[in-house]
């Protein structure tokens, strides 16, 4: 309605460098993961850990380069949503997946259920 | 044996038997439902009133409008589940030693699964979101929400899904595995019949609601301030709002997640929440306190600022600590996401888990404690008028503040592993909910109504209303805090101890005082709109009030401000009246509102035809309103006809209308 402030409309826009770059960016860290576990260069653990970490990293780059969150889109709205969604996915997951590790050993002994077991 | 399976393909697994024809209870409540039901649609016929209801109402987007009727419906659902709260009361006030009470095993377990799952999502949530809807576009200065339809769409989702869980009454059976549902009961296995999926399907649909609302609740909060509402010039109740609704965006999609996960479970043969094929029950559990600690704020933070209007108004004084009541509930907000594990100590976390969650329940205790003492600062020194919003106010703190004390001792794993899923807990939450959130959403219904409708509530009847709440809760629930703390589990349909009677007699006595207050409230409302002449409120602003809703008229026009206003100061309308700022009167231009659109209802109706056909596993039916659910809302995305301007001779005839009002009244 009128009540809109129209003046403060400032949705982040995408320069073709910066898609190019994220574009970029995404297929090197997919192809990485791949050639990684593919190959199987690395121990099945740090392999593991260098997936997920790269998975982290894409996420991020896909944010930026494509979603245009930056301190300025919307007065810096979507910045702070974006942050606060973070923080609390990282507590839900890092959360739960403590919680379940602690009743998967303390209830189920001998049971391996929700854990990964790493045979060759 | 063709017509058997004929009749399964058409009926899916609905037969004579699905309905409860047996259960006298059941029957005479049905016949007491329909009769109401056809009183009440004689009643419009002969009034002629279909075509107003449709146009008026049923397909308004006006915010003021939606408000009210998710007040509607949260009240008609307070009766629902308040009956089941006097028939668990009136069974375990009976059922000792040999007295086998008057409820079967099964209908009790279903009455207090209903009880809970109708009390928090059909009563306190449709008030939370009435109060936000009616009261936060005034306050901040708009005109409306963000999205108007989706709004109404908002709202009749929600009543789609009271109306599934309505027909669980009468139609098969509802869930017996408690307010959240909880595996292992809710299993197939050990549930094959509806209960469980009339639950599952109900609260998709509402809940569906209830994330759109909050979707478009913040969006309008953030993108709508009247120019000069900076954050920190923003009403507490606007914060409180914000905080709150971005909790439930944030949280609503875990509890969405597990529940579609336990539906793949109970019809696809999928084995998340299973206790073999390595399913996890305990993974169902985490997921929905995922959502439910959280969601307690949900609906506690909002009330919080309703009492801090409230005070504010009452005691004619500027808000104790304004920034440090914004800046406990942001705190509250992120704390809240931090304690889910303390409704399941017991369930085998190891010390370290445990005390982390124990310890970060108690931190939650200190920005609350700082609100109550800016409550009683603010009321410290200021001249307070007692009216019946401010009495709430009042007896919210006493009562509260022992629900937090409990709260924080149930906090404490060792002593949980005592009181876990005692009637002591039972006490305790409902000491919060009943002592925080029921008594300030009643404080905001009066504190509110005149805005709404024009005239103020009786107060000899809101007197009996208040204090039948204030000594029903404490008559019901002490007894129950007593027996919980020496051992009495909750759910518990038939005790053996003969000892522990007298003080489910002196609850359910309780019970009754609240039931008291209940009808006196219905009772307020009618001798108020017979009296409406004599309540009238000609100002706009009958109790002196501090904030922006209070500058337009009551009720508002349909536009809420001919002006936009123009925001200097925290309190804009006390502001305002202290500079004698005056009331535009003529320089009018033609306002730009949202149309009406019918397509809320009918979404909402094609949801729940889909509900129930999924229920009852009419394929078909599901298919089919599946289907329309889809095509009706593309072509919904094809309307442009959404919009018109409210022309000036229009809003100058309105606002002209309030002249000679406000002159009587002065």
């Amino acid at each position: 309605m009128s009540a809109t402030n129209h003046a403060e409309e400032s949705y982040g826009h995408g320069t073709k460098r910066s898609y190019l770059i994220g574009f970029i960016l995404s297929v090197v860290l997919t192809a990485v993961p791949f050639w990684l576990v593919m190959t199987g260069v690395l121990t099945p653990a740090a392999t593991a850990i260098t997936v997920i970490a790269m998975a982290v990293v894409q996420i991020l780059v896909h944010t930026i380069c494509f979603l245009h969150v930056n301190t300025r889109a919307e007065g810096g709205w979507t910045l702070i949503a974006y942050v606060f969604t973070a923080v609390l996915l990282v507590i839900m997951i890092a959360g739960s997946v403590w919680i379940m590790y602690h009743l998967n050993t303390n209830m189920m002994p001998g049971m391996t259920t929700g854990e990964v077991s790493y045979t060759p | 044996m063709f017509d058997q399976s004929l009749a399964k393909t058409i009926f899916g697994r609905l037969t004579w038997e699905s309905f409860p024809y047996h259960e006298p209870i059941l029957v005479g409540t049905f016949a007491v439902v329909v009769l109401l039901g056809l009183a009440i649609v004689a009643a419009v016929t002969k009034f002629k009133l279909w075509g107003w209801l449709w146009r008026e109402w049923l397909t308004s987007v006006d915010h003021k409008k939606i408000g009210v009727m998710y007040i509607i419906l949260a009240i008609v659902m307070l009766l629902r589940g308040f009956s089941d709260a006097l028939m668990m009361r009136a069974q375990q006030a009976i059922a000792f030693g040999p007295n086998e009470g008057y409820l079967p095993a099964h209908h009790f377990d279903q009455v207090f699964t209903a009880h809970g799952t109708i009390m928090i999502f059909f009563v306190a949530i449709p008030l939370i979101s009435g109060i936000i809807n009616l009261v936060m576009p005034l306050q901040i200065g708009a005109r409306d929400v963000a999205f108007p339809f989706l709004n109404s769409l908002s709202l009749w989702l929600t009543v789609a899904g009271a109306l599934l869980v309505m027909a669980s009454l009468f139609i098969g059976e509802f869930s017996t595995a408690g307010w959240l549902n909880y595996v292992p009961v809710a299993n197939l296995q050990n549930s094959p019949g509806t209960g469980p999926d009339y639950y599952l399907w109900s609260l998709q649909i509402a809940g569906l609601g209830t994330t759109l609302s909050a979707i478009n609740m913040v969006t309008t909060i953030i993108k709508m301030r009247a120019p000069g509402m900076t954050m920190m010039k923003m009403p507490v109740f606007c914060w409180t709002a914000l905080c709150s609704q971005t909790l439930a965006i944030a949280i609503f999609p875990t509890l969405t997640a597990a529940f579609a996960m336990l539906m793949l479970d109970r019809y696809l043969g999928f084995n998340f929440f299973t206790n073999d094929l390595g399913g996890n029950p305990m993974m169902y559990w985490n997921l929905v306190w995922v959502w439910g600690h959280p969601e307690v704020y949900v609906l506690v933070l909002p009330v919080f600022g309703i009492y801090s209007e409230i005070t504010s108004t009452f005691t004619g004084k500027r808000l104790f600590g304004y920034s440090s009541m914004v800046y406990a509930t942001v705190v509250i907000t992120i704390l809240s996401y931090l304690v889910w594990l303390h409704h399941f100590f017991t369930m085998g976390s190891g010390a370290s888990v445990n005390s982390f969650f124990g310890i970060a329940t108690m931190v939650i205790s200190i920005p609350t404690g700082a609100k109550i003492f800016n409550w009683l600062f603010t009321m410290y020194r200021g001249s307070i008028r007692f009216e019946l919003p401010m009495m709430w106010v009042v007896a919210f703190m006493l009562t509260f503040v022992v629900g937090g004390m409990t709260g924080v001792l149930l906090a404490v794993p060792p002593a949980d592993f005592v009181l876990h899923n005692s009637l002591f807990l039972v006490a305790h939450f409902h000491n919060v909910i009943i002592g925080g959130v029921v008594f300030g959403l009643f404080a905001g219904i009066e504190y509110w109504w005149p805005k709404a409708f024009g005239f103020k509530l009786d107060r000899k009847w809101g007197l009996v209303h208040f204090w039948g709440w204030v000594i029903g809760y404490w008559v019901a629930w002490t007894p129950i805090y007593i027996v919980g703390l020496m051992g009495t589990t909750r759910r518990v349909r038939h005790l053996d101890d003969p000892t522990l009677q007298p003080w489910f007699v002196i609850a359910a006595i309780g019970a009754v005082i609240i039931a008291i207050g209940i009808a006196a409230f219905i009772i307020q409302i009618a001798v108020s709109i017979r009296n409406r002449d004599k309540l009238r409120d000609t100002t706009g602003d009958p109790w002196d009030g501090r904030t922006l809703e209070w500058s337009t008229s009551s009720p508002p026009p349909p536009y809420n401000f001919a002006f936009t206003p123009v925001v200097h100061d925290l309190d804009a309308w006390y502001d305002m009246k202290q500079r004698n700022a005056g009331r535009p009167k003529d320089g009018y231009l033609p306002i730009h509102m949202p149309r009406n659109t019918g397509m809320g209802v009918i979404l909402s109706g094609l949801a729940l035809v889909l509900g129930f056909a999924m229920v009852w596993y009419i394929w078909w039916l599901a298919a089919l309103s599946f289907a329309a659910l889809i095509a009706a809302s593309i072509a919904h995305t094809f309307n442009r006809n959404r919009d018109y301007y409210v022309p000036v001779d229009e809003v100058e005839r309105t606002e002209r209308g309030r002249q000679p009002l406000l002159t009587a009244g002065a």
